[in-house]
């Protein structure tokens, strides 16, 4: 039966997939398919934006092909990653990376048996040869093999403690490169045996640069703002920023598709529409500033005493639209805390609120409740209560 | 006979009713040809799965319609077996990795390697990667979160996840940047009401304005909810009129007199009553959490305004309770409790 059903339905793909296969598929498959994350990663060091400092100290490295075991640290999508593959292509080459390097990362199997078997097998592994001259000339290829842990922060304890003494041992033919987000999730003995580099968040010069770069190669009109507008959204987290710029490149191109009526040039005008800021804020999830405002009015202390009903309504309407409640309270702390009309003592005793609230729904605690109580609670500091 | 949300379920984007911009966004990014890893967020009822299955449509036609079920079989590193179902057609898998608990990791590493490292055999399929809805997203654990993040980027020619989940607080930085966010709000109550004719109208059931009216406001937006009720009212009257009542649900009913209840006397042997209705509750399967919630919100309309605050502070701690506690009943029992004693006291300072 299941048979007879597929080949039906192969058969439906077919028809309706022909016409569309042959313009499409052959030439821009694999650009176009790819995340322009991955497209834009940086070839090079020199490539990677914003941390100079890093960069500098690397590169000085490449040239002395001598490379310490190395502890990658910092937020989210300001590089780590695309710097130490960076590194790798250089110092390798396309052909030597394979049998030079390994990375493993969260989705591989790292509890301690893996880091017994497979990285300690990588790690004492000889070094295999360069065939050509003209390769070596082109790429250092220093004799040793680069061990990728990216998101070494996920892995356990006892994973990272079996690290150690593999570290030291075949430190002659193996270097390790260890990434994370949080440096104190990293066992001291491991941390100590690294230099470490921080990656700071990027700034917004060099953020904008980059996605200015981008919208350009793609051939994406940006309004004006509409670059900070992303870079806010996105909080220092490059990756975010970009990924952002392909929804709302997506989202701009795709539109004009359908009701594209007016002149035939098709191409032509999806280049033409730009991205604005209101939709950068659409696909970021951010909520609208009246929304905010409209439950910050309500939170307010008025004269009649109880101000139940107007903030449970705006709070049901809130939950109802499906703003997740995360989103919620970053909004609404910015509201509050820039609130020049508020006392300082009382933005304290709000502050406290927050944070309570922050890890009640880290712990996945309801979300209507949770913003509920954390307004009426303001809204009770607020009163003098 | 399938109930009518079933039945009437829309099957195509064009069939959608509401929310017609995130339709047109959702058709111009199937067939845009780079279709990026989704994130569908929003509170239950408001279509988030409907849209999805109309999406999975537009990408590949009508073949995602032909489901099986398949029970696999993982093997923990502790080798302990695990049976778990995936819903699947030719395209596309679907898979709740929440069923197997803690163990999800193992289910997520194994089977989306297994789908992301085999290529799309048919040639003549629309798209070249297949798709894995992931319902309840956010009840992920970390580690299986954090084991999607690199195989998200690293198999993306083969492979695009849609998450489906009630919020995005349970989902990682990370995994969220990787995704397009999806929010999915529920409809108005004038969309409800659209809803309901419709469906009204198809069943060739008299359409009655003012029990439309009254279903709409009544679900709170929630449309599953609201042709649910309206399939109640229908099934249970031979003859529909505008004020028939709504029927609430058994368990709406009870925790009603629950309310009524702890209103009416503040003692212990009162508490012990109420006990074992909380028990019924619970062994009839009703989430702790909506408990808390409909008890909350119950009471608020019999309460006095300045002690609303009050009371709701203590729900949200012991609904907090709940989630990170194990036994659920001590901390439905003390918010009773809690509740008695707010109570007594602001009645005495009255008396004062």
């Amino acid at each position: 039966m299941a048979s007879f059903f597929d080949l039906k339905a192969r058969k439906a793909a077919l028809a309706n997939g022909a016409a569309t296969k042959e313009t499409e598929k052959k030439d821009g498959e694999n650009t176009r398919v790819q995340p322009w994350v991955e497209k834009y990663r940086p070839k090079t060091l020199s490539d990677v934006t914003a941390q100079d400092h890093t960069i500098t100290v690397l590169q000085r490295t490449l040239q002395a092909s001598n490379l310490p075991h190395m502890l990658f640290y910092g937020p989210p999508g300001t590089g780590k990653t695309s710097t130490i593959l960076a590194l790798a292509k250089e110092l390798y080459g396309p052909e030597l990376m394979k049998s030079r390097v390994l990375e493993l990362n969260a989705s591989d199997e790292r509890g301690i048996s893996i880091v017994r078997e497979k990285v300690k097998d990588f790690a004492r592994m000889q070094l295999t040869n360069v065939s050509s001259a003209a390769y070596k000339a082109r790429y250092p290829c220093p004799p040793f093999k680069i061990i990728i842990l990216d998101e070494a922060d996920s892995m356990t304890q006892d994973a990272q403690s079996a690290l150690r003494r593999t570290m030291e041992t075949y430190s002659k033919i193996t270097r390790f490169c260890l990434i994370c987000n949080y440096v104190t999730r990293i066992i001291d003995p491991l941390a100590s045996r690294c230099s470490k580099f921080r990656f700071k968040s990027l700034d917004q010069g060099n953020a904008k640069k980059r996605l200015e770069e981008i919208a350009e190669k793609e051939k994406v009109g940006l309004d004006e703002g509409a670059v900070e507008g992303l870079i806010n959204c996105a909080e220092g987290d490059l990756r975010k920023a970009i990924t952002y710029l392909q929804s709302a490149a997506r989202l701009v191109g795709a539109v004009q598709q359908p009701g594209g009526g007016d002149d035939g040039e098709d191409g032509m005008d999806v280049d033409k529409k730009t991205v604005s800021v209101k939709i950068v804020q659409d696909i970021a999830g951010v909520i609208p500033d009246e929304t905010i405002q409209r439950l910050v009015k309500a939170m307010r202390p008025t004269t009649l005493g109880g101000n139940y009903t107007p903030i449970a309504k705006e709070v049901e309407d809130m939950v109802a639209d499906g703003w997740s409640a995360g989103q919620v309270v970053t909004q609404l702390y910015q509201a509050v805390v820039y609130d020049e009309t508020i006392e300082d003592a009382q933005k304290n005793k709000i502050l406290l609120v927050f944070s309570e609230i922050d890890k009640r729904l880290v712990d996945g605690a309801d979300e209507h409740l949770s913003i509920l109580d954390l307004a009426l609670r303001i809204s009770g500091i607020l009163g003098g209560r | 006979m399938a109930l009518i949300v079933d039945k009437h379920r829309p099957r195509s984007l064009d069939a959608l009713t509401y929310h017609d911009e995130l339709s047109d966004r959702l058709r111009s990014l199937a067939q845009s040809g780079d279709f990026p890893h989704l994130l569908f967020y929003g509170p239950s009822g408001a279509g988030k799965k409907t849209r999805i299955v109309a999406t999975l449509k537009e990408l590949y036609g009508p073949g995602v319609e032909k489901i099986k079920i398949d029970a696999r079989v993982f093997q923990t590193s502790s080798n302990r077996k695990l049976e778990f179902n995936i819903v699947a057609s030719v395209y596309h898998l679907e898979i709740t990795p929440s069923d197997v608990g803690n163990y999800d990791r193992v289910v997520v590493q194994d089977l989306l390697k297994e789908v992301a490292q085999t290529q799309q055999v048919d040639q003549s399929a629309r798209q070249r990667f297949k798709v894995v809805v992931i319902n309840e997203a956010d009840h992920l654990t970390r580690d299986a979160q954090a084991a999607l993040r690199r195989t998200m980027e690293k198999y993306s020619p083969n492979l695009r996840l849609i998450l489906v989940g009630e919020s995005t607080a349970g989902i990682i930085a990370p995994i969220r940047s990787r995704c397009l966010l999806v929010r999915v709000a529920r409809p108005t109550v004038g969309e409800v009401e659209g809803v309901l004719r419709g469906s009204c109208e198809r069943e060739g059931w008299e359409v009655r304005e003012g029990l439309v009216g009254r279903v709409a406001r009544e679900s709170g937006r929630n449309l599953r909810r609201a042709l649910l009720m309206l399939e109640g009212v229908y099934a249970q009257n031979e003859k529909v009129t505008d004020d028939t009542p709504i029927p609430p649900p058994d368990w709406e009913g009870l925790i009603e007199q629950i309310a009524q209840e702890i209103m009416a006397e503040h003692t212990s042997a009162r508490i012990l009553q109420v006990r074992s209705k909380l028990y019924d509750l619970l062994t009839h399967c009703i989430p702790p959490t909506t408990i808390l919630k409909t008890l909350t919100f119950k009471l608020m309309p019999l309460i006095d305004d300045d002690l609303k605050p009050e009371v709701i502070k203590w729900s949200a701690f012991y609904e907090h309770r709940i989630k990170t506690g194990t036994k659920v009943i001590f901390h439905l029992e003390a918010f009773v409790a809690k509740f008695m004693r707010i109570l007594e006291m602001y009645l005495m300072s009255m008396d004062m």
